[in-house]
């Protein structure tokens, strides 16, 4: 019996000179939950941009239940019952639940609200997703939004649904939810793709496992005994060694004490509340939350960028409260901070390699006139000790790929002898190889007796990498344990809004 | 349906390929507008060239144009580069003039170098306190400098015409609302028949050369335009190096106003900036944020002004037409470095069948 319901043949897409998609076939079934795994840049999300007609195909056909099919837009693509729910949710804040679902509908320009919330009502239930029509998209939470996003697609008769990285938002327990209403559309007959580099989720969840890298089809496995190493093994193409180290080092001192710290987001809402921590001299403080739970505005707040309201900040014992980072500077205070927005924050696109080192270096330069003449010599040293893939230091930075671009920012913000580094989501997209290599540098540092904060999203990488995890969630600490101790189940309660008293005794 | 997709860097050569196209592409389509206006299109670009470089008289005309036009886009490229759109050239020019206009008025008995340096100095203060206003606003409450420096232009134009028909009018002028000439010793002297002017924007060029490459100013300013955030995580003090910049960009229009009023048209006018500001802003766009590349896009610039003027009274072709030609080949212009940043491609034809759909 052909259990196919759609082939993606010889599909080929380039950007520019970036072959995304390169000649990729594959094929999909009726009632299955097919991941597609690969690295950053791998053309998973190419390829799944392609079926619902976001980006047009430079070559190769798609083929729906049998049939060629042209999709030009999502709106065809859905018309072949294919709906994607992307990671950044596209609703509209200020409309209801009713609303957005049936935004851009066709059919005729009345439409009878309460048959349609019936209808939603009933597709609700069927799935056990507990969401009423008539609220606002703004009142509910991000995994709420999700689970809007997944019933909007639903209602308008998609059979085949593609998930984009969908638990990036989401706590273990969120995603548990997740995967208990993606079973259920199994059990439908539906077809659930998803575009994921995590794992352990890609093992609990999918039937089949589609691994691309490069933009190239590597593989199509059956989800049965397989192990985590042999699927990383094909998303990187070589072994790997898949460890991570935690350093054991003797802890000094404490380098940064932060006492009550609050701030406001651009609302003037709390974007921190109260919070508390201490990070030793050698020490790895991971931050764990949920995406937007705080963490920028706390790394931010240290290096000096963020309006504080209330609470101090001890550096060395010296407080950095309403402190500029020009200021922080001038203090002799040696501090480092890798922002989350590399290109945004920490480094010019545009310019090249030594003029970003200079962006560290010139502030200590007098008088009116730049020299470069250190800059360049360690821009050279960079490239060459942290084996920088770059034509010249004279290159734009813009045109390296994510694991040299990081290695640029992070090795400059090591080279000026820091005594507190602070790292926010420093291995997010980069490849398994460049990754370790950041582990190695932070690790070298912490043997130096440098403070860490780190702040990641993968709990295994925290607890095995950190010395102690600080749990946010809404702006607040939930909870500060040794991450030796902790299971990931507790860290999710913790990102949940549980605080580490009731989550460590429960357990 | 056409994608645009960016490009890859495109190569030198292949950059000068397509501005050579884009002008050969604009000399075409303008062919067809000089026929549909009856005239020999060959014979309208001769004229046009004829009017820059036919005489000496006209080729230093010519020079007298590019002068202003690419000192004041040299001031705009130093806002434009950190991303503050100054489009208030205009007012800049103006308020310059106006400062100049003053010394030269009131104190004409000074020393002639003295009273020509004050004269600058103050043109230079003028503009750049001119441009600081929307400045300030911009960093304090964060206001849109586009509208604000626009409408100073215009509060800038009417203040001049209030000082020429008012408080300034020259009283032995029988009535006629103009302000008085200056004297001789308030007027810039001329260098190889062309008034100083050329050699201060030569060496404006170099200095905005050095400070963009040089200078930590230049460097700030870079950052800046690229991302706020950048500058500002690596400690600088984004509000000062605003507001020094957009100084010295107003300032840099401001002495426009001060070489206008003194060498050109030995008094204050308010048509002294005849739109020059504005110009200015093109030949800065094309200048590709390169100080080296504005004196020949501004000489570049004026052939084409001059030589639109010329055929206008050549072969009587109308001012509007006459615009029309100047426009057109600046759309190919920038259509050029369109091209050169973005490619245009079709959707491939399905290999076998026809489409479905």
């Amino acid at each position: 019996m052909n259990n196919t319901v759609v082939e993606l043949k010889d599909i080929t897409k380039v950007f520019g000179t970036v072959k995304a998609s390169d000649h990729v076939t594959v094929s999909f079934n009726y009632g299955e939950v097919h991941s597609l795994l690969g690295e950053n840049g791998a053309g998973k999300s190419t390829l799944m941009n392609v079926l619902c007609g976001i980006y047009q195909p430079d070559s190769g056909e798609i083929i729906i239940r049998g049939e060629r099919a042209t999709v030009r837009s999502p709106r065809d693509a859905i018309g072949h019952g294919v709906g994607m729910i992307h990671q950044h949710l596209k609703l509209v804040e200020d409309h209801t639940v009713l609303e957005n679902m049936i935004a851009g509908q066709k059919g005729s320009f009345f439409f009878n609200k309460h048959k349609l919330e019936e209808e939603i009502r009933a597709l609700c239930e069927h799935y056990d997703i507990k969401v009423d029509p008539r609220t606002k998209i703004k009142d509910l939470s991000i995994a709420e939004k999700q689970r809007v996003e997944i019933l909007k697609v639903l209602y308008r008769g998609a059979k085949i649904l593609i998930l984009d990285e969908p638990t990036a938002v989401l706590t273990p327990q969120e995603t548990d939810n997740l995967f208990k209403i993606i079973r259920k559309m199994r059990a439908d007959n539906c077809t659930i793709l998803i575009i994921t580099h995590k794992l352990d989720e890609v093992l609990e969840i999918s039937d089949r496992i589609t691994v691309l890298r490069k933009g190239k089809y590597i593989d199509t496995l059956i989800n049965e005994g397989l192990e985590p190493r042999t699927l990383t093994d094909k998303m990187v193409g070589k072994a790997t060694n898949l460890e991570i180290v935690r350093e054991p080092v003797k802890m000094g001192e404490n380098i940064l004490e932060v006492n009550d710290l609050a701030v406001f987001n651009h609302e003037n809402a709390h974007a921190l509340k109260d919070v508390s921590f201490a990070v030793k001299k050698g020490e790895i403080l991971g931050v764990a939350g949920v995406a937007g739970s705080g963490q920028k505005e706390l790394c931010e707040s240290i290096a000096g960028l963020q309006k504080i309201i209330n609470g101090q900040i001890l550096f060395n014992k010296e407080n950095l409260v309403g402190k500029t980072p020009r200021k922080i500077i001038d203090m002799g205070i040696s501090m480092s901070f890798v922002p989350e927005d590399r290109l945004g924050m920490g480094l010019v696109s545009s310019m090249d390699i030594t003029d970003n080192v200079l962006l560290k270096e010139y502030n200590r330069q007098h008088g009116l006139f730049l020299s470069r003449k250190d800059a360049k010599e360690q821009a050279l040293d960079l490239v060459d000790k942290l084996s920088i893939d770059t034509p010249s230091i004279d290159t734009q930075v813009r045109l390296l790929s994510g694991g040299n671009i990081q290695k640029v920012l992070l090795g400059r913000e090591i080279e000026t002898q820091p005594e507190l580094i602070i790292t926010a989501y420093p291995v997010r997209g980069l490849d398994v190889g460049s990754a370790h290599k950041v582990y190695d540098l932070i690790n070298a540092q912490k043997k130096k007796g440098v403070g860490v904060i780190f702040v990641g999203e993968d709990l295994d990488v925290l607890r095995a990498f950190c010395d102690r995890i600080m749990v946010l969630c809404d702006g607040e600490v939930t909870g500060i344990v040794d991450a030796d101790k902790v299971s990931r189940q507790d860290l999710g309660y913790m990102m949940a809004g549980r605080h580490m008293d009731e989550v460590m005794t429960d357990a | 349906m056409l994608r645009i997709s960016k490009r890859a860097e495109m190569r030198k050569t292949h950059q000068g390929l397509v501005r050579l196209a884009a002008i050969v592409a604009s000399l075409i389509a303008m062919s067809g507008w000089i026929m549909v206006i009856g005239h020999n299109p060959i014979m309208v670009y001769t004229a046009m060239l004829d009017g820059c470089f036919g005489s000496m008289y006209r080729f230093l005309e010519t020079l007298k144009f590019t002068i202003p036009l690419s000192i004041a886009a040299l001031g705009i490229m130093m806002a434009f580069k950190m991303k503050f759109w100054n489009i208030g050239g205009e007012g800049q020019i103006l308020m310059g003039a106006f400062a100049a206009t003053y010394f030269a008025l009131n104190f004409s008995e000074l020393p002639k170098p003295m009273l020509l340096l004050l004269m600058m100095v103050s043109a230079i203060v003028m503009g750049g306190l001119w441009a600081l206003i929307p400045a300030i606003f911009k960093v304090t409450f964060g206001t849109n400098e586009t509208v604000f420096t626009l409408m100073l232009n215009y509060i800038a134009l009417k203040y001049i015409i209030y000082l020429q028909y008012g408080p300034w009018k020259d009283p032995k002028a029988f009535g006629f609302p103009k302000i008085p000439n200056f004297t001789d010793n308030a007027i810039l002297p001329k260098v190889l028949n062309l008034h100083v002017g050329w050699i201060i924007l030569v060496i404006a060029t170099i200095i905005l050369y050095l400070v963009f490459h040089y200078t930590k100013l230049g460097f700030e300013v870079a950052v800046i335009g690229e991302s706020e955030n950048t500058a500002r995580y690596a400690g600088m003090t984004v509000r000062r190096v605003v507001m020094k910049a957009v100084f010295l960009s107003g300032g840099l229009c401001g002495l426009v106003g001060m070489i206008q009023a003194s060498a050109v048209s030995n008094t204050l006018t308010s048509e002294i900036s005849a739109g020059i500001g504005y110009d200015a802003i093109i030949v800065a766009w094309l200048s590709n944020m390169n100080p080296l590349a504005v004196p020949v896009v501004g000489f570049l610039f004026a052939i084409l002004s001059q030589g639109a003027s010329y055929i206008q009274t050549a072969f009587q072709i109308p001012q509007s037409a006459a615009d029309i030609i100047q426009g057109m080949i600046l759309i190919f212009a920038l259509s050029g470095e369109f091209f050169i940043k973005y490619k245009i491609s079709l959707p491939e034809r399905r290999s076998k069948g026809g489409q479905h759909a």
